[in-house]
């Protein structure tokens, strides 16, 4: 019972970036018609956003220090902060604290700029081709984008902390009357809620505002939008940064989960692909509901028990239960008719 | 009228015969490379000679790549200086300048640690740039790939990172030498530490990254544990690039187990100790004992990745920059001057890979594979950071002192993240050949 209720956590946490990608996929795909392959790539860009901010709070200078030596033997050159020196160690203790949680304000910037230069830049020249030269020109970019990364912060992984307050483990059985072994990191509960906060407010935002209702009329009739005299190219822009807003957000609260590399975007884009299949191709509550479902699935086939019976399954339960969902229900679990259908 | 013969059943069979030997030989053993008078693959003829560098460029073992790059171009200047770096500490004085009289040049190649493209590489190496030899890589499938290519091609290669027991076990050649230790000596020298860190009544939960370095891996610490008295709750195979690790954590916590040993290399080692400390492991307590982690390999570059989060965490590794005996001190000296920074391991094990090659071509006074491979099994030295060290000849295994490093509580600078604890003698880790397995079989020298 203990490891069932923690394997549904890890279902939920990695539902949650699942879905947090699907859905920015989906709006993408829904709105614009465009199938990006370059999403996965938003999500990491998103996590080198707090790796950027970390790295700028961390700008230094070098003081040499004669009581230690180096590596050679050297007088120690000693790195410290400007950060530390114009603000003191106390400020400059509280920033490394909660880089994270700031680079959520760095994020939403940086993501929404990067949005609006892909989508005007070269998503918006390939509206009317075919989804082969989308999934061609995106990958292409995709590739270009890790590479730049990884020219600049290497191909390790960088560790990102979480701030100190959420960075332990949180006895949860005691809570709820479970063993003592019912043990989960704070920080991926706050993930969990974190990611269904984004997704309720981007659902709140396309159901209850003005602009949403034209996107939502968009993703059903994009021409008769058009012919309504609404500039849909304008909002085709402002969505496509939202999406890349969402990937990168969710990049930046994973860091502290795994530490990030230039590789996390195609380590995603293929799960996320599956997820938006499975859920339904331009559904977005289809990608939430895929998103949390194939998460918890995986986790599930993780378990000792479930792979004695099937030995490997974990490896392939996304990809065959994703062909179940796809011979059962062709246009996945809430698809629209005519949706890639033409 | 024709005085063309009718073909015969006989006259058939034996067409097809030779024919269907010819398309079996090995591209290696045909075709162009007889020309020239080579007397074996890729003889120098001119003033230069060229060593093949086949390591990960791109991908996720880049960075570790770039390190023994830096190496070999360092070696490369010490070889034809005739002196600098271990080459002064070095107990072989053969080397004076160059070796058998060439300059030594270099091409590199990319393995992208897939064992394809590392083959394809060095076939490159080998067939268009005449590479003398091969050497390089951060990945046991990789390094028993390219082994098995250079045996048929008739080049020498000197392995670079590769810890599975396979490498000089089941799959290896004559052709193939290593430097790195395995992961059987890992095992060897790693219990008997953890036995007096943790007790001898410990059960363990082994998370296994799902390939011939894991498996290996696994085996080993397994059998020496578990000779030690401890027990083993499960071993679990694992993905590699599983990314999250924390459905595969989670039924650790009620397993029973009071150590969990993760046989992970590289990114997933990151990950997946990322993931057990963020799930509070490290401050557990479980049968009245503090609950305790084991990464059995270290990479000192890729334990950067895990922060803060290897404090305390025992291994093991081939060599560290902190050791102090005189080689360590001329590498960790010429390489920090020069490129700013302490080597890695993969750096140390590369550098004297291509050092140790460049000396037996010397001793041998050629550069024939056979030959070459003849000076450097049974081949004794000392000077190059590891202490008395042996190149033996039943297996082309180096065998040396291992060093037991634990994750440095107070680190002094971002390399500065492990710490040697033991440094275990060459005969508590030495095995007998028979043990592992395999054939070495006859040496190739290439189209003769």
């Amino acid at each position: 019972m203990d490891e069932i209720f923690l394997q549904v956590l890890n279902g939920l946490d990695k539902g949650g970036a699942y879905a947090l990608i699907a859905l920015g996929l989906t709006l993408v795909f829904g709105t614009l018609g465009v199938v990006n392959f370059a999403h996965g790539t938003l999500f990491m860009l998103g996590a080198f956003c707090t790796v950027a901010l970390n790295r700028m709070l961390t700008t230094s200078y070098q003081r040499v220090n004669p009581d230690k030596t180096d590596f050679l033997g050297n007088p120690l050159k000693e790195d410290i902060p400007y950060v530390q020196d114009w603000f003191g160690a106390d400020f400059s203790a509280f920033v490394f604290d909660y880089n994270v949680p700031i680079s959520i304000l760095l994020a939403i910037v940086v993501m929404g700029l990067v949005g609006v230069i892909m989508e005007r830049g070269l998503i918006k020249h390939f509206y009317n081709r075919p989804h082969a030269d989308q999934i061609l020109v995106t990958f292409g970019l995709a590739i270009v984008m890790q590479e730049i990364v990884k020219h600049y912060f290497g191909a390790n992984p960088i560790p990102q902390n979480a701030p100190d307050i959420v960075g332990g483990a949180a006895n949860i059985g005691a809570w709820i009357g479970l063993g003592d072994n019912v043990v989960y990191p704070v920080w991926r509960l706050v993930y969990f809620a974190f990611s269904a906060t984004i997704i309720f407010s981007v659902f709140a935002f396309l159901q209850f505002t003005t602009f949403g209702m034209v996107v939502r009329a968009g993703m059903q009739d994009r021409e008769t939008v058009g012919l309504l005299g609404i500039n849909i190219e304008r909002r085709f822009t402002i969505v496509f940064a939202l999406a890349a807003i969402v990937a990168g957000l969710a990049g930046v609260m994973y860091t502290p989960i795994l530490p990030p590399d230039y590789h996390w975007g195609m380590d995603f884009l293929v799960l996320s692909f599956v997820v938006v299949v499975v859920g339904g191709m331009g559904s977005l509550g289809g990608a939430v509901l895929a998103g949390f479902m194939l998460g918890i699935l995986q986790s599930f086939a993780s378990m000792n028990q479930v792979k004695a019976i099937f030995p490997g399954i974990d490896q392939i339960i996304i990809y065959l239960v994703a062909v179940i969902i796809l011979l059962t229900l062709p246009r996945g679990l809430m698809g629209r008719k005519g949706v890639m259908e033409d | 009228m024709s005085d063309r013969k009718n073909p015969t059943r006989r006259g058939v069979i034996k067409t097809g015969a030779a024919a269907g030997a010819a398309l079996s030989t090995p591209y290696f053993f045909t075709g162009t490379s007889l020309a020239g008078g080579h007397s074996y693959r890729n003889e120098p003829k001119g003033k230069d000679v060229t060593f093949g560098f086949n390591v990960p460029q791109t991908g996720a073992y880049s960075e570790e790549g770039k390190d023994e790059l830096r190496a070999y171009e360092l070696a490369v200047e010490h070889i034809n200086a005739g002196g600098g770096g271990m080459l002064d500490t070095f107990s072989s004085k053969a080397l004076k300048g160059g070796v058998n009289g060439k300059t030594v040049k270099f091409v590199t190649g990319d393995t992208q640690t897939k064992s394809d493209a590392a083959r394809a590489s060095a076939k490159r190496m080998i067939e268009s740039d005449g590479a003398i030899m091969i050497t390089g890589g951060s990945s046991s499938g990789v390094a028993i790939a390219v082994q098995g290519l250079c045996q048929e091609a008739g080049v020498i290669f000197m392995a670079g990172l590769t810890h599975s027991n396979d490498t000089t076990g089941k799959d290896k050649r004559a052709n193939g030498f290593r430097h790195f230790f395995n992961t059987e000596m890992t095992g060897a020298a790693l219990a008997p530490v953890l036995k007096n860190a943790f007790g001898g009544e410990r059960t363990a939960y082994h998370l296994t990254a799902d390939y011939t370095w894991g498996w290996s891996q696994e085996g080993s610490i397994k059998k020496y544990t578990e000779g030690l008295g401890w027990k083993t709750a499960a071993a679990v195979r694992t993905p590699l690039g599983a990314g999250d690790f924390s459905s595969y954590i989670t039924p650790v916590l009620n397993s029973g187990a009071d150590v969990l040993v993760l046989n992970h290399y590289g990114k997933d080692m990151v990950n997946s100790l990322t993931n057990a400390v963020k799930f509070g492991l490290r401050d557990k307590q479980v049968n009245g004992k503090d609950f305790a982690i084991v990464v059995p390999l270290y990479s000192r570059l890729m334990a950067q990745g895990a922060g803060e989060n290897v404090k305390g965490i025992f291994g093991s590794t081939n060599w560290h920059w902190s050791l102090s005996d005189e080689g360590s001190k001329a590498f960790v000296k010429s390489f920090g001057e020069k490129y700013g920074f302490p080597p890695s391991q993969a750096a140390h094990t590369t550098y004297c890979q291509a050092i140790l090659y460049a000396d037996a071509c010397q001793r041998a006074g050629t550069f024939k594979p056979s030959q070459v491979g003849k000076a450097l099994e049974g081949f004794k030295f000392d000077g190059l950071g590891n202490g008395p060290t042996e190149y033996r000849a039943e297996d082309h295994q180096c065998f040396k002192d291992v060093l037991v490093v634990k994750g440095k509580e107070n680190p002094s600078s971002k390399f500065d993240v492990l710490e040697v604890v033991e440094v275990t003698p060459r005969a508590k880790v030495e095995y007998k050949p028979e043990l592992l397995g395999g054939e070495l079989g006859p040496y190739n020298d290439g189209p003769v």
